[in-house]
């Protein structure tokens, strides 16, 4: 099974504020190394702030609008991620564990499977189609 | 076990620590066997007191130290029974302090390595070799290893007993090797790996066709054999190989669980962070080997990377990869890479030229029995227009397979011959 680890924003990460932090830069990279060498790890990826991000706003007519960043919400958003391989949610949760983080709390979600969908949502799907279908003249 | 959750907190904390646990315990003790014995007394004791007591901070370092206490309590039991016969030599005073110096993180990867290459070691038999990487280094249990290969517990504990006293008798040093011995060792654990992956990617006899934690633990023992011996291009190759493999498990059952062969997948279900990854590891292969195909699996590899470039079937360059099986039974003549020339070939210039390539290959012993020499002339047999033929060769491909996904799909095939 796949999961994802979500890393959230704060001030110094949203501020691109990387000066003081070269010890946790350092502890961080060790423990990439050992995540690599145990042949878990399948990605993961630090982001920049959101001043350098942009949101895509869809309207209910499906018209869309272009928000610049920094986003108010600090403590929302994303600022890194890992994707993983491992055999249970348990193993996740023990690497995790492992991790040099101080007063923060990481969230984990297991990914999606074909099998999560099966026999759920293509059904929902069929049959919307169906009733559709039946509403259209011949 | 009163608390399933806290047991399975100890089998996940078992899959993270096992490894580096025996592989620190048996350069400590110079006996893999013995050290897979501590570390199992320690998961013992960790699976008694953990419910109680709670997961230590540092679960490592609470079983390596149950592990290295047992380890001491056996040789002082040993001195004290050697002294009683009054036989105390040079040996023994070297054993009575024997890990006391030994700091277990140093060089616990290159532990971890030599571990691999040990489990992998050709005195041992190949379905051996196999049970004793899942045991050791993947850290399953031998429950899991015999479900997963359709055996009796009993049976495969005694196949893992029978593999550490074997090691033991044979006084396989815990090393990784070096110079010429180097590549033919290296051979032998990329080719246990590979067995592994296909074990649970092809499944070769049962219901299931993807048996996911065999290939998961494959394509990690891969990934960490990369990062432990990141100056090998054939281990890349095969992390790429199977990486890229891998990437179609998605698209490869249709939604009555019947087989998809690739050129009717649907290949917008490739799983594209899996094809990244392996097009990366080829990518690493060829600059550390500086040559396009430095070894059988790299060329595999390509192979698979030629499927995962093209976005519709039609796109695949045919052409290239007939070249590639070229050069693969250049490297490692075999009547099976034939087989899949025949394939490439058939795709590239036509039905008849793979069928002139598969007609050669009919008296093969070693094909003998083979379900995809029949099911492939069946396909060309097709093609070309012989379709009684054709029928027949499919049928008898139906009867020579052990999966049960793979025979209805052949006989599919046969009724629309018919």
């Amino acid at each position: 099974m796949r999961v994802m680890v979500l890393v959230k924003a704060n001030e110094d990460s949203e501020k691109g504020e990387y000066a003081g932090h070269e010890a946790e830069f350092a502890a961080m990279g060790k423990y990439n190394e050992e995540l690599l060498k145990a042949g878990i790890m399948l990605a993961g990826e630090g982001l920049t702030p959101t001043s350098d991000g942009k949101r895509v706003a869809f309207g209910e007519d499906g018209g869309t609008r272009v928000i610049d960043g920094p986003f108010a919400e600090t403590k929302e958003l994303i600022a890194g991620f890992w994707i993983w391989q491992v055999a249970s949610m348990e193993e996740a949760v023990g690497w995790l564990k492992r991790a040099p983080f101080r007063g923060q709390t990481i969230e984990l979600r297991r990914i999606a499977e074909a099998a999560d969908f099966e026999g759920k949502v293509p059904q929902e799907i069929l049959d919307a189609e169906k009733r559709l279908r039946e509403q259209l003249p011949e | 076990m009163a608390d399933p959750a806290t047991h399975r907190t100890v089998e996940a904390v078992w899959r993270i620590e096992s490894a580096r646990l025996i592989a620190g315990l048996a350069r400590a003790t110079g006996d893999v066997g013995l050290a897979e014995d501590l570390a199992q007394d320690a998961l013992v004791a960790a699976l008694e007191q953990w419910p109680e007591s709670g997961v230590p901070d540092n679960p490592g370092a609470w079983l390596t130290a149950v592990a290295r206490r047992r380890y001491v309590d056996g040789v002082r039991r040993q001195v004290s029974l050697e002294r009683k016969v009054a036989e105390i030599g040079r040996e023994l005073t070297e054993a009575q302090t024997p890990m006391d110096e030994i700091e277990f993180d140093e060089h616990v990867e290159d532990d971890v390595l030599r571990l691999i290459f040990t489990a992998c070691h050709p005195v041992l038999p190949r379905d051996a070799r196999v049970a004793l990487t899942l045991k050791l280094v993947g850290g399953l249990s031998t429950e899991q290893i015999a479900h997963a290969f359709l055996v009796a517990t009993p049976t495969m504990a005694a196949r893992i007993t029978r593999a550490k006293k074997a090691l033991s008798d044979g006084g396989v040093p815990f090393e990784v090797p070096v110079g010429t011995e180097l590549a033919a060792r290296l051979a032998s654990v990329l080719e246990v790996i590979y067995l592994i992956f296909n074990e649970g990617y092809a499944a070769t006899a049962g219901d299931a066709l993807t048996r996911a934690e065999l290939y998961e633990e494959a394509m990690r023992l891969g990934r960490m054999l990369a990062a432990l011996a990141p100056g090998e291009p054939e281990v890349h190759g095969l992390v790429a190989l199977m990486e890229i493999q891998a990437s179609r498990i998605p698209a490869r059952t249709g939604r009555d669980g019947r087989l998809v062969p690739l050129p009717d997948q649907d290949r917008g279900r490739w799983n594209r962070l899996l094809i990244t990854h392996g097009l990366a590891a080829l990518a690493t292969a060829r600059s550390i080997s500086g040559s396009e195909y430095s070894g059988p699996y790299v060329a595999q590899a390509a192979v698979a990377a030629c499927h995962a470039r093209a976005l519709v079937a039609d796109d695949t360059d045919w052409v290239r990869i007939a070249t590639l099986y070229g050069v693969l039974a250049a490297l490692n003549p075999s009547p099976v890479i034939e087989l899949n020339r025949a394939v490439a070939v058939s795709m590239a210039d036509g039905p008849a030229a793979g069928l002139a390539i598969v007609d050669t290959l009919a008296g093969e012993p070693a094909l003998r029995g083979y379900h995809l020499l029949a099911a492939v002339r069946g396909d060309l047999l097709e093609r070309v227009g012989r379709r009684d033929e054709a029928r027949a060769e499919f049928e008898q491909a139906a009867a020579m397979t052990a999966n049960t996904t793979e025979r209805a799909h052949l006989l599919a095939r046969a009724a629309a011959c018919a």
